[in-house]
């Protein structure tokens, strides 16, 4: 199929996109790589009055590491970071995630601020995000603030994003010595949305975890029974797999408003956790 | 309509479209040049795939007018090429493809490949050909055949690897 009708903008800097943003009272969508709005374009999900090229603003595709925090513009794309053109300041998780998104082809013009903003409940970005405790800096012409990324998004392909406001910036903090990650996706084929995603994180330093879940029917989620078996574990024996189940099932019936999981998800969300918890406790 | 400048293998050309006009449609039914396919038009099947400064990307999700100014490179303008001459004499010798709808993407994720990653194995080769669908082939011909231009172009260096314990 192809896109309705649209106007179209490519606006020279970022104010100038915050402003025709702002005159358009959500009537218009922003356009950066075009990975995810693009396909919803010509399938019509996606039906704006006006698109917003904001694929070739140099303001959204500052790489520095200042104070211990990578600040990545919301325009770099996946590989740029798959090639090693961001410093991976989460000890190689950061290159691992971007050379499993997709296909090379989409990596090279997709944006991790549009995943991000997109919100889609099987994206690799999200998930990865909120384990590492990034930020935001979000922008409108009415002001900027920080968020959380753990605080973004509310829903499938929903955030708290308001009408007039972008993603400018994602700021990673640089991880220490005493970091180790595991990060599984189960998916129909490589390159595929995720069916289940988990990212954990142990602090060795602090003795602390976060472990996030996410994929088709389930939006990123914390898990902090599953984080706290994990922070207390040592190294990795088979045995440990009973008490992941255990604190998983926990987590997962803990998020009352949502529907529970069906057999099938929560089986290969047990797998993921686990085998992400077994690399994370290996490495 | 907007009117759309971008240099198309090698050439400097200017045409037009709506904004909503993807490049894959403007580079078949304005520039008339009707090698790139489409094929399911959301970025799954790698059919349309072609080089965009030097990078492969999807031509049905970029808008025509987004490519302003960019240099974009298709099936046809690869005439002095002599690593795409390599990779289409592979091609043809490994039976890598059939009904050949496929081809036009398959060739420039190929040159990627053989560009990008000298050292790629067919375990490597196989993976970076996921964002390609093949109906025909079942694949094992054009992993061949890009194997077989990759041992070509970088022969001694990558015998050096394969025999490395």
């Amino acid at each position: 199929m192809k896109p309705v009708k649209f106007a179209y903008e490519r606006p020279g800097s970022l104010d100038e996109a915050l402003r025709l943003l702002a005159g358009q009272a959500g009537r218009a969508r922003l356009l950066a790589g075009g990975q995810s709005l693009g396909p919803m374009l010509n399938l019509r999900l996606a039906t704006p009055e006006m698109i917003i090229d904001i694929g070739r603003l140099g303001e959204l595709q500052r790489v520095e590491t200042a104070d211990g925090v990578l600040v990545m513009g919301a325009g770099v794309c996946h590989a740029d970071v798959e090639d090693g053109r961001v410093p991976d300041v989460a000890r190689g998780l950061l290159g691992r995630v971007a050379a499993g998104i997709a296909y090379r082809a989409v990596r090279n013009r997709g944006t991790i601020g549009g995943s991000l903003a997109h919100a889609d409940p099987a994206a690799d970005w999200p998930p990865v995000m909120m384990a590492l405790g990034a930020e935001l800096d979000l922008r409108s012409t009415r002001r900027c603030r920080r968020i959380a990324a753990a605080e973004l998004i509310t829903g499938v392909l929903s955030t708290v994003l308001e009408l007039d406001e972008m993603i400018e910036t994602i700021r990673i903090p640089r991880a220490g010595q005493g970091l180790r990650w595991g990060h599984y996706k189960i998916s129909a084929k490589p390159g595929d949305f995720a069916d289940s995603l988990t990212v954990v994180v142990i602090d060795r330093d602090r003795e602390e975890a976060r472990v996030v879940l996410a994929g088709r029917s389930q939006t990123p989620v914390l898990l902090p029974e599953t984080a706290r078996a994990i922070a207390g574990m040592r190294a990795w024996s088979s045995d440990q797999s009973s008490a992941i189940s255990a604190a998983l099932n926990a987590d997962l019936s803990r998020h009352g408003n949502a529907p529970a999981p069906s057999p099938h998800d929560r089986a290969i969300h047990l797998a993921s956790v686990t085998r992400a918890a077994r690399e994370a406790l290996t490495s | 309509v907007m009117k759309i400048s971008l240099i198309l293998n090698g050439t400097l050309v200017s045409g037009q479209a709506e904004p909503r006009t993807s490049l894959a449609d403007f580079i078949r039914e304005d520039q008339r040049l009707t090698g790139t396919h489409v094929g399911c038009e959301h970025g799954v099947c790698g059919a349309c795939t072609v080089l965009i400064d030097g990078r492969p990307m999807r031509s049905c999700l970029m808008l025509a007018v987004s490519a302003e100014g960019r240099d974009v490179r298709t099936v046809e303008g690869y005439h002095d090429d002599e690593t795409m001459a390599a990779i289409r004499r592979s091609f043809t010798e490994c039976h890598a493809l059939q009904c050949g709808f496929c081809t036009p993407g398959m060739l420039a994720t190929a040159y990627d490949i053989v560009k990008r990653l000298p050292q790629a194995d067919r375990r490597r080769i196989r993976s970076e050909l996921n964002g390609n669908l093949c109906r025909c082939t079942g694949y094992i011909g054009i992993i061949d055949a890009i194997e077989r231009t990759l041992d070509r172009i970088h022969g001694a260096d990558r015998r050096d690897r394969k025999e490395a314990p």
